[in-house]
């Protein structure tokens, strides 16, 4: 029997960067000597429809979407997002969730109610959840455009590889297209994997 | 996009099936590339106008980039052709006699078939353009085979001198895996060579022709009996063995993992032969493939047993959560059960950009009564959603014009007064529109169209087209200027309108005027699309709270940058009760188009001052 491949869902909204983060851990993953594939149906995702995308990666890689029940790691970088997507997770699987809220316009205009807790909605199912506002975390860094990185650095400390071995992805690729940005991301990065942290010793403590 | 240093020959490549055919097309020596954009085939083109030593163009539709690669294919040069699915539809009056001629310079035509409906109007299977055009067919599996096949694609092309279709599916176009590429290998033009009988195809021309492209068909089923491309991968648990082809084959072999697999990379023509052989090592044979049932078919038709569409679904892909319960149910087994069943959430439908020019069109479609509007392909279908809905038909790229013109004459007594508008966008009006308008004004229809320029072609990621002035490449070309064209095509100078749309008033007045007279009219709108170079974002906007009364005018307007924040029962002077929609608009997003703001009886919008930080909306 091949050794399995590792099985992680991004999820989040057309325009919230979903993409670029899932083919920066795919090339970390790549950057180890794994096989990889990523796929995505995100055809009119630029227009604020959902976007999932699915990395796969292991020594072999055979189907690349990721089947219900056996997603190792949610990554949501929404929180409706996160429990529209949960049920691909293996039984008391992680999710490391973005609190932030995209209200679409169905639900501004009346037709939908945005659901009321997802975080205690997901926890009901038995997933284990991290939950903080990486939207914050990147104002706080004063762009935005960096909450991907924030939720990249939440995964760090969850994957079967050392977190620098992403981190290493993230400021490659920065290196390359925008060196001015590399030292910005790196803060982000750092700032994710302790939210991700503290929201995890909130969560004992409470 | 410019021409970059290629990766050196033997990387290993991180590509989607889209810029690993880029990537082989390129290595092939292919010298002329063309396309109209279409979901998932549109990278293919992107890609390829990166590399250097290429010509390539998006074409103004399907069809005339089908016939621009087999000119060049007829000099003697190796060319390429991509396109979404439905546009073979429109290429194939081309195809259908170009099989006839068949090529000198390889022509290699990938179709990608968007399989689970990503963004397209139907599902339809392109395999059958193979069996109808009695052409040689392709079908990778993943980004490597797709770079491999289309290599393989131009030397069979060549060597048959017929083109050669490779048949992707957007789980191929859109996946991204390692490929490990190779070297370049120039190939120079034969030159074109006079030869009536072969490229001129009149009635008798075409019955000589005939014979030979059977001949040549049974010779090509040779070549895939004998293929590499066809190969078996063994399994012990010979209780089912699968016939396979394109990405359904990864999912089989994720889910039955001792199973014996032949996958069909070289499908069409199918060999027979090595199926036969194959199903004899097996107890039960099962057909994977996505969606129709053509190999199935054609083995039954061979006496060749098997299972196929008679227990796996004819829509969709072949996953391995719809693959696994139906071979259990097959093999008597306990049926595998989903661990858990999705949440309900609110859906996410694509919605219009902030500040997109469409947005004051269908606002303002929404507010007219007694009006019929025939819509049409691209961002602006969207129209057919809340909070607008303001689109009652959409079929084909270019259709609405010629279903107004029906709507129209086709009048029942309950049409008696609609007023018949068609909405199209420039890129799908050059793509297929203007013949259908030629025919409304030829014809006396009584049309109003709205004729949205947002010169780009938005849908598939804003690429240029020939209506805003810069080709494939970003570099200057001539500009179509739509007023000039619509009145050549006959519509009368003082019914042809250029409005700006985001100008309610102006634009309201307009279309009211011209939806009451009797004859063709052309309202242009000119902004352009809020994801390109040309548009220029302004200073934004706020609401003020204590000004906002909850009236809910500005929501109407569609933009995802207004949210409702609060909503109250109200009871009218009238007795009547209404719900306030108290809003904010999110200043990080709003880009000042300026459209909430025209609705807005209080006045309770107002620009953010200069300085002004801008901040994004808490919803807790």
């Amino acid at each position: 029997m091949e050794q399995q491949a590792t099985n992680i869902l991004v999820v989040g909204i057309g325009g919230q960067g979903v993409m670029t983060a899932t083919e920066i851990l795919a090339e970390a993953a790549i950057a180890l000597g794994n096989d990889a594939k990523k796929t995505e149906v995100a055809g009119m995702a630029q227009r604020g429809g959902v976007v999932s995308s699915h990395l796969r990666f292991g020594p072999k890689v055979l189907s690349p979407q990721i089947t219900a029940g056996t997603a190792d790691l949610l990554l949501a970088f929404e929180a409706a997002e996160a429990l529209r997507w949960c049920h691909m997770l293996r039984p008391g699987g992680l999710v490391l969730m973005n609190t932030a809220k995209l209200v679409p316009p169905v639900v501004n205009i009346g037709l939908y109610d945005y659901p009321a807790d997802p975080v205690a909605e997901i926890r009901s199912h038995g997933y284990q959840v991290r939950a903080f506002d990486a939207q914050a975390i990147a104002m706080e860094l004063g762009e935005i455009k960096l909450g991907n990185t924030v939720m990249l650095g939440a995964l760090g400390d969850h994957l079967p590889f050392p977190a620098e071995v992403l981190l290493e992805a993230i400021v490659k690729r920065f290196s390359a297209r925008k060196p001015q940005l590399v030292e910005l991301n790196r803060r982000a990065f750092e700032a994710g994997r302790a939210a991700a942290k503290a929201a995890s010793a909130e969560r004992i403590a409470a | 996009m410019a021409a970059v240093m290629p990766a050196p020959a033997r990387s290993r490549l991180f590509l989607s099936g889209n810029e690993a055919v880029a990537r082989a097309v390129w290595e092939s020596g292919c010298r002329v590339a063309a396309a109209y954009p279409g979901t998932p085939s549109t990278e293919m083109l992107e890609e390829i106008s990166g590399y250097p030593d290429i010509y390539a163009e998006w074409s103004v539709n399907e069809k005339v980039s089908l016939e621009v690669a087999i000119g060049a294919a007829y000099a003697g040069s190796r060319a390429f052709c991509a396109m979404k699915h439905v546009g073979m539809n429109v290429a194939s009056d081309a195809l259908m006699t170009l099989t006839l001629t068949g090529v000198i310079g390889g022509l290699v035509i990938a179709i990608a078939d968007d399989v689970g409906l990503s963004s397209s109007q139907n599902e339809q299977d392109s395999r059958f353009w193979g069996r109808f055009a009695h052409l040689p067919m392709f079908e990778p599996a993943d980004s490597q085979e797709a770079y491999e096949m289309t290599k393989a694609a131009f030397d069979l092309s060549e060597r048959f001198q017929c083109p050669v279709i490779l048949r992707l599916t957007t789980r191929i176009c859109h996946v991204k895996a390692l490929v490990t590429v190779g070297e370049r290998s120039a190939h120079a033009a034969a030159g074109f060579k006079k030869d009536v009988a072969r490229w001129v195809m009149t009635p008798a021309g075409a019955g000589r022709r005939i014979p030979l492209m059977f001949e040549r068909e049974k010779a090509l089923r040779g070549e895939a009996e004998d293929s590499v491309l066809n190969f078996v991968t063994e399994g012990a648990d010979k209780r089912v063995g699968f016939v396979t082809s394109g990405p359904a084959t990864m999912h089989v072999r994720e889910s039955f993992p001792d199973a014996p697999v032949l996958k069909l990379g070289f499908s069409c023509p199918l060999p027979l032969e090595r199926i036969r052989t194959f199903a004899a090592t097996v107890d039960k044979l099962v057909v994977a493939e996505e969606v129709e049932p053509l190999i199935e078919m054609e083995l039954k038709a061979n006496g060749i047993a098997c299972l196929g569409k008679d227990i796996l679904p004819r829509q969709g892909e072949l996953a391995p959560h719809v693959l696994k319960p139906a071979i259990a149910k097959l093999l008597g087994e306990p049926v595998p059960q989903n661990l858990a069943a999705p949440t309900a959430v609110f859906p996410r439908p694509p919605t219009m950009c902030v500040a997109c020019p469409h947005l004051g069109v269908y606002y303002t479609l929404s507010q007219l009564k007694n009006i019929t509007i025939s819509g049409d392909i691209g961002c602006y279908t969207l129209g057919a959603g809340h909070p607008w809905n303001a689109l009652d038909t959409t079929i084909s790229m270019g259709a609405s014009m010629g279903i107004a013109m029906g709507l129209d004459k086709g009048r029942g007594d309950s049409d008696k007064d609609k007023r018949i508008l068609a909405v199209i966008g420039d890129s799908t009006f050059m793509h297929m529109g203007m013949q259908g308008l030629l025919d409304i004004v030829y014809n006396k229809g009584n049309v109003t169209v709205l004729l949205l320029d947002n010169r780009a072609v938005g849908m598939t990621g804003g690429q240029n087209n020939p209506g805003n002035g810069r080709d494939l490449y970003g570099n200057p070309a001539p500009r179509v200027d739509f007023a000039k064209l619509v009145e050549s095509l006959g519509v009368k100078p003082e019914r042809i309108h250029v409005v700006d749309p985001y100008l309610l008033p102006v634009l309201f007045k307009t279309i009211r005027e011209e939806t009451k007279i009797p004859e063709v009219s052309v309202i242009i709108t000119n902004q352009p699309c809020v994801l390109v170079d040309d548009y220029k974002q302004q200073q934004p906007f706020k609401v003020i709270d204590d000004k906002c009364t909850g009236c809910g005018n500005c929501v109407e307007v569609g933009c995802p940058a207004i949210h409702v924040m609060r909503r109250e029962k109200a009871i009218k002077p009238s007795g009547k009760e209404v719900e306030l929609q108290f809003v904010q608009i999110e200043t990080a997003a709003c880009t000042g188009c300026g459209l909430c703001v025209q609705p807005c009886a209080p006045d309770a919008i107002v620009k953010v001052a200069a300085g002004e930080p801008v901040s994004i909306l808490k919803r807790h």
